[in-house]
């Protein structure tokens, strides 16, 4: 074990930096421009059973320090992520890989998962329980513990691989569905997803993005998720993965501070694409300056 | 793609709105005229993506219009400033479909890109066409430009305060060509699309998040497929485009 490495659910990662799903793709577009394996690994394009276009455009808004998106989860759907996507990311990337994953139904989640539990390089299962229930209302899994504990159950049931729940921060009581996902078998949480944003344009009158609403990103939010990470990482004894804004080397210490295993890097891969592979270069450096001998000693070391 | 830091040689309003910008610096990255660059802004989160105008060796010119919150701060840069800029994204023109006398149509801040397509059919001994079209005549800028370069050059203005009344496809009518490359707001290129009686090419513009392909912020739905504008666009040839509404 290095420095830098950490265990995340039994396998180490060299590193704890992981580009966010959504901003990373399936990872060749930024292998064009560095050697993406200096990554402890990536979480890529939140993937579901059926294709999706998305939403309509303009999905984008800026923000002061942060970014809306309304992207809606384009993506090929599993098939073609598993018979195109991932051999052209098995090219490139040589690490075990955090797969995304994404449904409208219980059934969905299962389905997915199952599929991709049987790619080999699939390290991690990461599911995204911010989408709406189509069968329940339309109301977010990830709003209610029942629902979020119900998706990790079914999961948990098709996979042998390390399950690592994704949260929403729009709740009241992010603790509760934590819980609920750790009772229900997750192997791990990972928070925050977006915070739900809008943007409305003075001279049209009318909001910035055609779906009105959308994730709210960027460093703006870096300080709610280190909260939301530290009252997590607090109340369940399974890895935590932070995520919110993190775009320095001393945000990735502070979130292992707040209680993160591992440290995922979102918008801030749009803006400057070679920002992980600089916080990875920037770390011994930052962690010398603050006396720190290796990162797995101080996760969760803010009391 | 590439990123790297360019240096402002100079920055200059050609009209009430509109500026030229220089920039100095790794120019390498860029392949193929219609593609663009996506420039970093002090205090601003997101990237401003700018069409290529024209690269001479490591300089590259970019025209914009200062619309928006970043427009404006670039408006006010000067000679020496630094940017930090991603370079050679976008698919640009393919210009081995030309045929011998093109004609190449730019709406207001559309018009940038058509420079260095020009530039480079001229090159190939192309017979170049070019039509101009802005609101007014206060607005119109390059037409010298073009006229320098060789090009036969109509400028169309709505108000009929100079050249052409009317729009771009009324000076298409009466035009003799063999394939069309063209970029301006989405009105005229679909007016373009209708009019014209060729094949040919169109530069979109959309809202983007990253400019390189990894966020699908400015996904569009074509007849050959889902296409990023950032990516496997701006440029889409007519006959694979599908309009949404």
């Amino acid at each position: 074990m290095g420095r830098l490495s950490v265990d995340l659910c039994g396998i180490t990662l060299d590193n704890p930096v992981i580009p966010a799903s959504g901003t990373f793709g399936y990872g060749y577009e930024y292998a064009e421009l560095y050697d993406i394996n200096c990554l402890g690994t990536f979480s890529f394009k939140g993937t579901t059973k059926d294709p999706r276009f998305g939403n309509p455009t303009p999905r984008i808004a800026e923000c002061t320090a942060g970014m809306i998106n309304a992207v809606g989860l384009q993506n090929p759907g599993v098939e073609k992520v598993i018979s195109e996507e991932l051999p052209k990311l098995k090219k490139c990337f040589h690490k075990p890989v955090m797969a995304n994953i994404s449904g409208f139904g219980v059934e969905e989640y299962a389905y997915t998962c199952e599929k991709l539990d049987k790619e080999e390089q699939v390290g991690w299962l990461e599911v995204n329980v911010s989408c709406p229930n189509v069968h329940g209302g339309g109301m977010s899994f990830g709003t209610d513990p029942k629902a979020a504990a119900e998706v990790t159950k079914a999961v948990k049931a098709v996979t042998t691989k390390p399950v690592i729940v994704k949260l929403s921060p729009n709740v009241t009581d992010i603790v509760s569905i934590a819980k609920a996902c750790e009772e229900a078998g997750a192997d791990g949480i990972s928070l925050i997803n977006t915070m739900l944003g809008m943007r409305i344009d003075l001279k049209t009158r009318k909001p910035v993005i055609a779906n009105k609403m959308g994730g709210f990103s960027g460093s703006a939010i870096f300080p709610v998720a280190v909260r939301m990470v530290y009252q997590v990482a607090n109340a369940v004894n399974i890895p935590v993965v932070g995520m919110g804004g993190v775009s320095t080397a001393e945000d990735v210490i502070e979130m292992m501070l707040a209680g993160a295993t591992a440290v995922e890097v979102g918008a801030a891969n749009l803006v400057n694409p070679y920002i992980c592979r600089d916080i990875i270069e920037q770390l011994p450096a930052v962690m010398d300056k603050y006396r720190i001998n290796t990162l797995s000693e101080i996760i969760g070391g803010a009391k | 793609m590439k990123q790297s830091v360019f240096e402002i040689v100079s920055n200059k309003p050609l009209t009430d709105s509109v500026f030229q910008m220089v920039l100095q610096g790794d120019t390498t990255a860029i392949t193929a005229p219609g593609q663009f660059v996506n420039l970093k802004l002090e205090g601003l989160y997101l990237r401003r993506p700018i069409s290529v105008c024209d690269l001479n060796g490591d300089k590259l010119t970019i025209v914009y219009k200062a619309v928006g919150n970043g427009t404006v701060q670039m408006s006010r840069m000067q000679a020496g400033e630094r940017l930090d800029v991603l370079t050679g994204l976008g698919n640009g023109y393919d210009l081995s479909l030309s045929g011998d006398n093109p004609v190449l149509l730019g709406g207001g801040v559309g018009v940038p890109p058509m420079y260095l397509l020009a530039k480079e059919l001229l090159k190939q001994g192309k017979k170049v066409s070019v039509i101009l079209g802005f609101n007014t005549k206060s607005e119109i800028f390059y037409e010298q430009e073009f006229k320098k370069l060789g090009c036969a050059v109509t400028v169309t203005t709505v108000d009929g305060s100079y050249g052409i009344k009317g729009f771009v496809t009324t000076a298409l009518e009466a035009m003799d060509y063999s394939y069309f490359y063209t970029c301006g707001p989405e009105p005229m290129l679909k007016a373009v699309y209708k009019a014209s009686a060729t094949s040919g090419q169109m530069s979109f513009e959309k809202r983007m998040g990253c400019g390189f392909g990894a966020c699908m912020g400015c996904s569009c739905k074509t007849l050959t497929g889902y296409k990023r504008i950032c990516k496997e666009g701006p440029v889409m040839k007519k006959e694979e485009i599908l309009w949404e509404d």
